[in-house]
């Protein structure tokens, strides 16, 4: 089982649930906008405490509200790849990619920097500051920065939006490489099932 | 201008009791300024008005309670000269920290709003790329908070180089010691006949403080934009 999550979440006033069962290599997580998607990866991340639940990556409990287990989030390595990229901003690209790779254990690693630079098409943004970056590239980047944290998964938030068809298409074509050659579950998070029907194996919706 | 042997001892005085009262304080109002900034506790409004007390307090209060608590008979002030033979009164050092006292509410102010414009999402990127909170403080918070660091501590610069009531309460107005530029103006005014040199130490003082307040605001505006400000 890639991804068994089965959550109650307490955001502000608002309660949101979420269970999902998946062996797929890629699951999407589908639904209109404010229904609590991001607030489910966040669970899943660590990055929020769930009011009760599970969660398993891979046979890996990172959450069980009933045995008491709640990794922290470094322990979790999730690839988080968040819909605003969230790029170090007074870190060049290179600094950002090496911020995760440095932090796992070599162990851990599953992927060289000079794959990742290869297949996300990066080379020439390594001296680059974050803000000089378009839409497109600031999105290549925050994945590869994700996949040399040596995640156990991936967590992608809207990977998609905001992209001009052809960016989408391009990025779209990564995804599935990126599900196809290397040997990490993936869960997408999207407003649009339209958009997820190619790349996901099994697709949740919610809300 | 031309200044007397007399004035740039003065002067060189007053810089150094200002750099000592900066450096005993910036870890102290950043540590203050992170918890203030970034924690929920109780207390917390209690501390944050206590941090803020000098601003308001008349100076000669917080010199008196100063006196109390350090001076020789006081229960900080009797420790420190037992174990470590330091006294603060009368001298040098506790100028220092009279000063140190009177600019900590600008520095804690400076800092925390610095603090609080780091985006606490990328906290949680670090976290999730493998970091702890420590680790994501240190690469993180702290680096994109240090024009706000370098800010804050420009403007307890200029605050220590102004002090005056606390100093003169509890360490006195020596020369040579505890005579910094306000209190070398004030002595001045007290003795007929030097109109002169009293007007040469306040036109120093104003270059000084101008110069200490201007780069502070230079140093938030270069970093966060110039909608964002210190003062």
């Amino acid at each position: 089982m890639s991804f068994d999550v089965d959550l109650e979440l307490l955001v502000g006033e608002r309660r949101i649930t979420c269970a999902l069962a998946s062996h797929a290599k890629l699951t999407a997580l589908v639904g209109p906008s404010g229904v609590g998607k991001t607030s489910v990866l966040n669970a899943i991340s660590g990055l929020l405490k769930p009011v009760s639940g599970r969660v398993t990556v891979s046979d890996d409990v990172l959450f069980d509200s009933d045995r008491a287990i709640n990794l922290t989030p470094e322990t979790r390595r999730a690839g988080y790849v968040f819909q605003d990229a969230r790029l170090f901003p007074h870190q060049r690209v290179e600094a950002n990619l090496a911020y995760g790779e440095k932090l796992a254990a070599a162990a851990d690693r599953w992927i060289t920097r000079r794959e990742v630079i290869a297949m996300l098409d990066i080379g020439d943004l390594l001296g680059r500051w974050p803000a000089t970056l378009s839409g497109g590239e600031t999105r290549r980047v925050a994945i590869a920065r994700a996949l040399l944290s040596a995640p156990r998964f991936l967590l992608l938030d809207e990977p998609l939006a905001s992209l001009d068809p052809a960016r989408a298409e391009r990025l779209s074509l990564l995804i599935e490489r990126i599900r196809d050659e290397l040997a990490v579950p993936i869960l997408l998070v999207s407003h649009s099932v339209r958009e997820v029907e190619r790349l996901a194996g099994h697709v949740v919706e919610m809300g | 201008m031309i200044l007397t042997d007399a004035e740039w001892a003065v002067i060189a005085l007053s810089l150094r009791v200002s750099l000592v009262a900066v450096l005993l304080t910036l870890p102290i109002a950043y540590a203050l300024a992170w918890l203030i900034a970034r924690r929920r506790f109780p207390g917390r409004m209690l501390l944050d008005a206590a941090v803020h007390l000098p601003l308001v307090l008349p100076p000669v209060v917080t010199g008196w309670l100063l006196l109390i608590v350090l001076g020789r008979n006081g229960p900080v002030g009797s420790w420190l000269e037992a174990a470590f033979g330091i006294t603060l009164v009368f001298n040098w050092l506790g100028a220092a920290v009279a000063a140190a006292v009177m600019a900590l509410p600008l520095m804690v102010r400076a800092m925390r709003l610095s603090i609080e414009a780091v985006d606490r999402r990328l906290v949680g990127a670090a976290r999730t790329l493998g970091a702890s909170q420590f680790k994501a403080f240190v690469t993180i918070t702290l680096p994109l908070s240090l024009p706000g660091i370098a800010a804050g501590a420009m403007l307890g610069f200029a605050r220590s180089l102004g002090e005056f009531g606390a100093t003169i309460t509890f360490a006195a107005n020596i020369e040579g010691q505890t005579r910094t530029l306000p209190l070398a103006i004030y002595s001045g005014l007290q003795v007929p006949g030097n109109e002169d040199a009293v007007a040469r130490l306040a036109v120093i003082a104003i270059i000084l403080s101008l110069g200490a307040l201007i780069i502070s605001e230079w140093l938030v505006r270069r970093s966060q934009g110039s909608r964002a400000h210190v003062l």
